[in-house]
């Protein structure tokens, strides 16, 4: 209760200094538009559909480009874990490619995909991919051999060794990338929206830079923040505390 | 009762008869061992060269019988229940269970480890239903198998708790029921209840009696500690070290279920250890294991506790 109260004095707090701001008068309001002004265009776009056409676009696509990016990660982490020649060769590949910004990506893309929603499902694919992959293989290397033999030793081989032992086991390490990997793809269909002009949620701050509406650019922005906000709350955080209640992580 | 009159059913097997009579013949009334191990050996390369953990081992186990490989740390014993297992593979030899050759691990012969291996992500039924699901089984059919394994551990009532609420001994039930339920034609046991508590490895050694008196599964069990072998074994097997052979067998003879401090018991562990001590001076030498200490198990053992005066004038 306490926590509440001081984090909504904060924003009280917060709020008002930027209406001060504003209110004082130094920079013009298509620099620094009012909370009151943003709060106005907020509704507004809401009213008339624009943001939840927005919104519905960009969770499409990265729907589409984190799932594809979930299955195929979980599969070569997989594989770069458990196979040696993978391990050797592609293993250190990927841990390369990830320090690459998932932007430079984009000249390809719009080579191999052209300028639409499918250049920027790879942007999304590419920016979450690597995360669980090597999550995925640091995941599996950490399962201890103690619960493959056991396993084993009670008819689990192949691919029901995978789905009922390894991946169960290597479940908390590719959590952790799924979430790295979800902030990353967050990040990547921004910047493919911002510079390909295909309606989404970038796309309409876009609108707004043109527009010189800076109240429409901080809207969209608050949009981004919550739904960010409310996906790590509905889902990361409680699949993270089932798996440490579980897995006996906390005292519950 | 004196040492040497509780000891009289302990049977010294000259093993090297034994094992050529051994060779002839494998099928014993017309029916298989259950458990077959024909010159198994096996070596591993360390940086001080070559290590013969197992060298020609020869083995037998019969139908329902409960049978302990004893032998101090690092002597194979371990290997030699892996490669039984199949989660090893012996050098050279083979190994039989019934009529077929063993290559791979099989659910006929499963294992407990001494972490009980439980799977954290599952709770206690679910742990205890996972070979069964493997195997096949529905839904219903494996929760009432698994119940009724849980129950022979008396641990029915944790069903649903959470592997880490468990204690150690506790998870070793579960482990022992999670076995049993896939009904296998072996169990193998290594080493499993050497990281318990003394109080907690008497409770246990006392149920896998009971167990084995009901079920009758062959049961290989590995363990350093010869009173614990004395305890539940048919014919005690032991192993030397480095490299690892087969240098005696004893047959104990007493009434189920045994008592960890009955006096019998005590007077075999004790015979068995001054007959061994040779051999295990000479592990000694080279390695100490703290979890271990042989020297202590003997001296406790071997030496009678000398008589102080408490008054009382009895």
């Amino acid at each position: 209760m306490q926590s509440i109260l001081k984090r909504t004095m904060f924003y009280i707090l917060f709020v008002g200094l930027w209406e001060g701001l504003f209110r004082l008068g130094i920079w013009p309001e298509y620099v620094l538009p009012s909370p009151v002004s943003v709060f106005k265009t907020l509704i507004h776009g809401f009213q008339n559909h624009t943001f939840l056409i927005g919104i519905a676009i960009s969770m499409k696509r990265i729907a589409i480009g984190y799932g594809i990016s979930i299955v195929v990660g979980i599969l070569l982490g997989l594989l770069i874990g458990r196979v040696r020649i993978f391990e050797e060769t592609l293993g250190s590949f990927f841990t390369g490619l990830q320090t690459l910004p998932t932007i430079c990506w984009l000249p390809l893309a719009l080579l191999w995909f052209g300028l639409n929603d499918r250049s920027i499902i790879f942007l999304v694919f590419m920016g979450a991919v690597l995360s669980i992959t090597i999550a995925t293989d640091a995941g599996v290397k950490s399962v201890p051999s103690l619960y493959i033999r056991a396993a084993k030793t009670m008819g689990a081989k192949g691919w029901k060794l995978y789905l009922e032992v390894i991946i169960p086991a290597a479940l908390p390490h590719i959590i952790t990338g799924m979430k790295q990997g979800w902030s990353f793809a967050w990040r990547s269909l921004m910047a493919g929206e911002l510079l390909i002009v295909c309606l989404g949620l970038g796309h309409l701050m876009m609108i707004g830079r043109e527009l010189n509406d800076m109240s429409q650019v901080i809207a969209v922005m608050i949009v981004i923040i919550i739904i960010g906000i409310l996906v790590d709350r509905l889902f990361f955080v409680k699949v993270e505390q089932r798996i440490r209640e579980r897995w006996g992580l906390v005292k519950v | 009762m004196t040492e040497s009159a509780g000891t009289e059913n302990l049977i010294d097997i000259d093993h090297v008869k034994v094992d050529n009579e051994r060779q002839k013949s494998h099928k014993v009334n017309g029916v298989w061992p259950k458990l077959r191990v024909q010159h198994v050996s096996k070596s591993f390369q360390s940086k001080n060269g070559r290590v013969d953990v197992l060298e020609d081992i020869n083995l037998e186990i019969q139908q329902g019988e409960f049978v302990c490989i004893v032998g101090p740390s690092g002597c194979g014993k371990t290997t030699l229940l892996n490669i039984v297992a199949g989660l090893e593979k012996a050098d050279s030899g083979e190994v039989w269970a019934d009529d077929h050759k063993i290559n791979g691990a099989g659910t006929d012969r499963v294992v407990i480890f001494q972490e009980a291996a439980l799977f954290p992500w599952l709770n206690v039924v679910k742990n205890v239903e996972f070979g069964l699901k493997l195997k096949g089984f529905n839904g219903k059919e494996r929760r009432n198998i698994a119940i009724e394994y849980l129950k022979m551990v008396h641990l029915s009532k944790f069903q649903h708790a959470q592997v880490h609420e468990l204690s150690g001994g506790m998870k070793q039930r579960v482990a022992i029921a999670r076995a049993l339920a896939m009904n296998p034609e072996m169990l193998l046991m290594d080493e499993p209840f050497s990281s318990l508590d003394a109080q907690t490895r008497w409770i246990l050694h006392y149920e896998l009696q009971n167990i084995w008196l009901k079920t009758r599964k062959t049961i290989l069990f590995v363990t350093h500690n010869i009173r614990e072998a004395v305890c539940l074994a048919d014919r005690i097997i032991i192993l030397s070290t480095s490299p690892g052979k087969i240098k005696k067998e004893f047959l104990v003879e007493l009434p189920r279920p045994r008592d960890d401090n009955d006096v019998n018991v005590a007077g075999y562990s004790t015979r068995i250890m001054k007959e061994l001590k040779a051999e295990i001076n000479k592990v000694m030498k080279c390695e100490m294991d703290a979890d271990s200490c042989v020297e202590c198990d003997i001296k406790c053992t071997t030496e009678v506790p000398a008589k102080t005066d408490i008054g009382g004038g009895i």
